[in-house]
């Protein structure tokens, strides 16, 4: 089989290109160029960097595979980028990896691969795909590595694209990936991981690249400053831009109180940063939108889910009620702390990956 | 493998492989007195003579840089060093003229630079509008990397030399595929590259007309005539020289063989996939070059297909990071982005076979339908009962 593999010059997807030579496919590497860094005043420890494209290309000779890169910049400032920056404007705080892995992985890089006559795309995830025994069909399932699975940010890729992909990490430790890089003398295999936004430069927040970009998108910046207030609308002092705060963010809200105070909401059209107590950020009930279902069907009725409001928090049982206009209702068994809208919600039963969304406004 | 990437660089002819090959002995420094140094000045020289005749010029006339991107580097900074003044170019430079020109333009200069039309054709008319009293250079390429098109460098340097105006021609890819005459072309600067016609990386040339000065811009010792400082690379330049001879006693037959094959693939596509265009065919160009623009297609995903069949081609502009931007030459001409991401383009040398045309015409019919099909196809939304 010819399996394209995305290598992003890091040691997972090293290691998954080496695991399906390995196992005697074709690999033929794919690297994307994203995002033009060449402004970026630090440009270490980013993702599709010039470093890590020669970094790909390394692994990809160690190997004897042939490799490309594929310039997607145009397709990822569109479909990742500046929903990115609308969804901050919106008083949201967005994932972009999750857009990233579904709309440009395996949507764009996909059809470049099965152009060039692939038959599945591989990355270096930590996520597995088992089949159901019911229907046979592939489920997305959590990694075996529970510090590394990053199921939380797949959980929106369709039928179609679950069933073309490929994670050979998914079944492996970290060590064991290193393990594995370093008995193939792989040139990544001691490289340190990026984990922050690829595209906003090391040392620079949020807040401030929205603040860069959003003019360059056509996207208007809300005027400043803005008011910060509790919940019974009193004001407590002033902002500059609410789309530099996140739901749950106790540091940097320029108020004093005599006790620890949280953004509990953000108002985009007030222009308001709401703030409250601990008890504040709780809740019981999330509003998700987007519903999307990897299986490719969509549970008729309510149904008991562990979930996740955020990557690497701790599952929450709840009872997850579908609408058909593909919103749901979630209702926790106990509270959770700062569900920021914008964030994904995603749906667990054991190790399996039922679905997900995005978290709504309360 | 099957090389269809000519305007990026050739072969090494295998007689210039066997000067280089002895050549290496001459490692006595050209600029020394004694007889090693005088070994290897004698077939610098030689070979400066054969460059020379390539291009109708005087063998005084040509300074060697490291290549086609030196060359043009030093026309332009040489020329505004000595005055200051507007520059116009046409907007389907290769980088080596154009990025020049835009650090010039953030430098302060007043810049202008000349669309091709939708046809490839470059209009002289409009070249002599944007030179403006003021204007210190005209540079405008001989013959675009992208497309092939053939720039009218005659009427533009007569319009120039008329008002005073300093022309260069980036000649990289003209040469050895037509024939060039810098007298009757009337040009003040001219540049090569010897890889690109079956010689060596690393060399090349610049023309400077008699009387023509420009400013060098590495200090150091006087070689080249001062123009061009550094030791000489005297393997690559007897490499070159060899190139360039070799170059001109082909140039009466070949280009047009070149150019016979080269439409029998260009008809060849055309009549057998549907919704591809040959970009500039109708106006004149370089017979070895064909770009074709496929309708709802991605060019890199092609052209990576097309390599692991062993087939080698080229799509747009490659950047450092070896991605691949729409070609600015190819937007330039008022094509959409999306359009010249699905231009793909084919460069035959004197070594492309009828064969190989063959079996290239007998295998992309069916990779471009499959990459269509790949790319309509897209991803679909999740199967959701519509009563859910």
């Amino acid at each position: 089989m010819r399996v394209a593999v995305a290598m992003s010059g890091g040691v997972d997807s090293s290691v998954a290109a080496l695991l399906l030579k390995e196992a005697g496919h074709e690999v033929v590497g794919l690297s994307m160029q994203l995002w033009d860094h060449s402004s970026d005043s630090a440009r270490t420890g980013r993702c599709c960097t010039l470093d890590d494209l020669s970094d790909a290309r390394r692994v990809a000779w160690t190997l004897d595979v042939p490799h490309y890169v594929v310039n997607l910049e145009d397709e990822f400032r569109e479909d990742v980028v500046r929903p990115f920056v609308a969804s901050y404007l919106a008083g949201e705080t967005p994932i972009p990896c999750s857009a990233c892995n579904s709309k440009v992985k395996f949507a764009t890089l996909w059809d470049r691969a099965r152009a060039m006559g692939c038959d599945a795309v591989a990355t270096g995830h930590y996520a597995r795909i088992g089949s159901d025994p019911a229907s046979g069909r592939p489920v997305l399932m959590k990694g075996i590595d529970p510090d590394k699975d990053q199921s939380y940010f797949l959980y929106d890729l369709t039928a179609e694209q679950l069933a073309a992909a490929r994670f050979p990490v998914g079944s492996l430790t970290k060590a064991q990936v290193r393990a594995h890089a370093r008995r193939a003398n792989l040139p990544t295999a001691d490289k340190e991981e990026s984990q922050e936004i690829c595209f906003v430069p090391a040392g620079t927040r949020a807040g401030e690249f929205v603040e860069a970009t959003a003019p360059g998108f056509g996207l208007p910046l809300p005027t400043v400053p803005g008011t910060v207030e509790n919940a019974r609308g009193e004001r407590l002092g002033e902002h500059g831009g609410h789309f530099r705060f996140t739901v749950g963010q106790r540091r940097g809200l320029g108020v004093s109180a005599p006790e620890r105070l949280y953004v509990i909401s953000i108002d985009p059209a007030a222009n308001r940063v709401v703030v409250g107590g601990a008890a504040e950020i709780e809740s019981l009930e999330a509003e998700v939108t987007d519903l999307s279902f990897p299986s490719g069907e969509r549970p008729l009725g309510s149904f008991r889910a562990g979930v996740r409001i955020r990557h690497r928090a701790a599952e929450v049982p709840a009872t997850v009620t579908p609408r058909a206009d593909g919103t749901a209702r979630v209702v926790f068994d106990r509270p959770v702390k700062a569900a920021a809208p914008g964030q994904s919600c995603v749906f667990y039963r054991g190790d399996v990956v039922l679905g997900g969304g995005v978290l709504g406004r309360r | 493998m099957i090389y269809l990437d000519n305007n990026a660089s050739t072969a090494l002819d295998p007689e210039v492989r066997e000067a280089m090959n002895a050549a290496l002995e001459l490692y006595g420094n050209p600029s020394s007195v004694h007889s090693a140094g005088r070994r290897a000045r004698r077939a610098i020289e030689e070979a400066r003579e054969e460059v020379a005749l390539l291009v109708g010029a005087r063998s005084e006339e040509i300074f060697f840089t490291s290549g086609g991107t030196e060359s043009n580097a030093l026309a332009i900074f040489g020329t505004i060093a000595r005055a200051r003044g507007r520059i116009v170019t046409s907007a389907a430079e290769h980088p080596s003229v154009r990025e020049p020109v835009a650090r010039l333009a953030e430098a302060g200069f007043e810049t202008a630079s000349v669309s091709p039309d939708r046809s490839g054709a470059l209009d002289p008319a409009k070249v002599a509008d944007a030179a403006l009293p003021g204007t210190l250079l005209v540079s405008v390429m001989a013959a675009n990397n992208e497309y092939g098109g053939l720039y009218p460098i005659l009427a533009i340097a007569a319009e120039a030399r008329e008002r005073g105006i300093a022309i260069h021609t980036d000649a990289v890819q003209a040469a050895g595929r037509v024939s060039i005459d810098v007298a009757s072309w009337g040009v003040d600067l001219l540049s090569l590259s010897a890889h690109k016609i079956h010689g060596p990386k690393g060399t090349g040339a610049l023309y400077v007309r008699h009387g023509v000065t420009l400013e060098p811009h590495t200090p150091g010792g006087g070689q080249e005539r001062r123009i061009r400082a550094g030791t000489e690379n005297t393997i690559g330049i007897v490499g070159f020289g060899i190139a360039a001879r070799l170059a001109r006693e082909r140039l009466s037959s070949e280009p047009a063989q070149i150019g016979r094959r080269r439409d029998r693939l260009e008809m060849g596509i055309l009549e057998t996939i549907p919704g591809t265009t040959a970009v500039g065919a109708g106006t004149p160009r370089l017979p070895n070059t064909s770009a074709i623009l496929f309708d709802g297609l991605s060019g890199d995903a092609l052209l990576f297909r097309l390599d692991l069949e062993g087939i080698a081609v080229s799509v747009g502009s490659a950047c450092s990071s070896g991605t691949l931007a729409p070609s600015p030459a190819i937007l330039a001409l008022g094509f959409s982005r999306e359009q010249a991401k699905g231009v793909v383009r084919f460069s035959l040398s004197r070594l492309t076979t009828d064969e190989e045309i063959e079996r290239v015409l007998r295998i992309l019919p069916g990779l471009v339908a499959d990459a269509r099909a790949a790319r309509s196809r897209g991803p679909s939304p999740a199967t959701v009962p519509a009563d859910a």
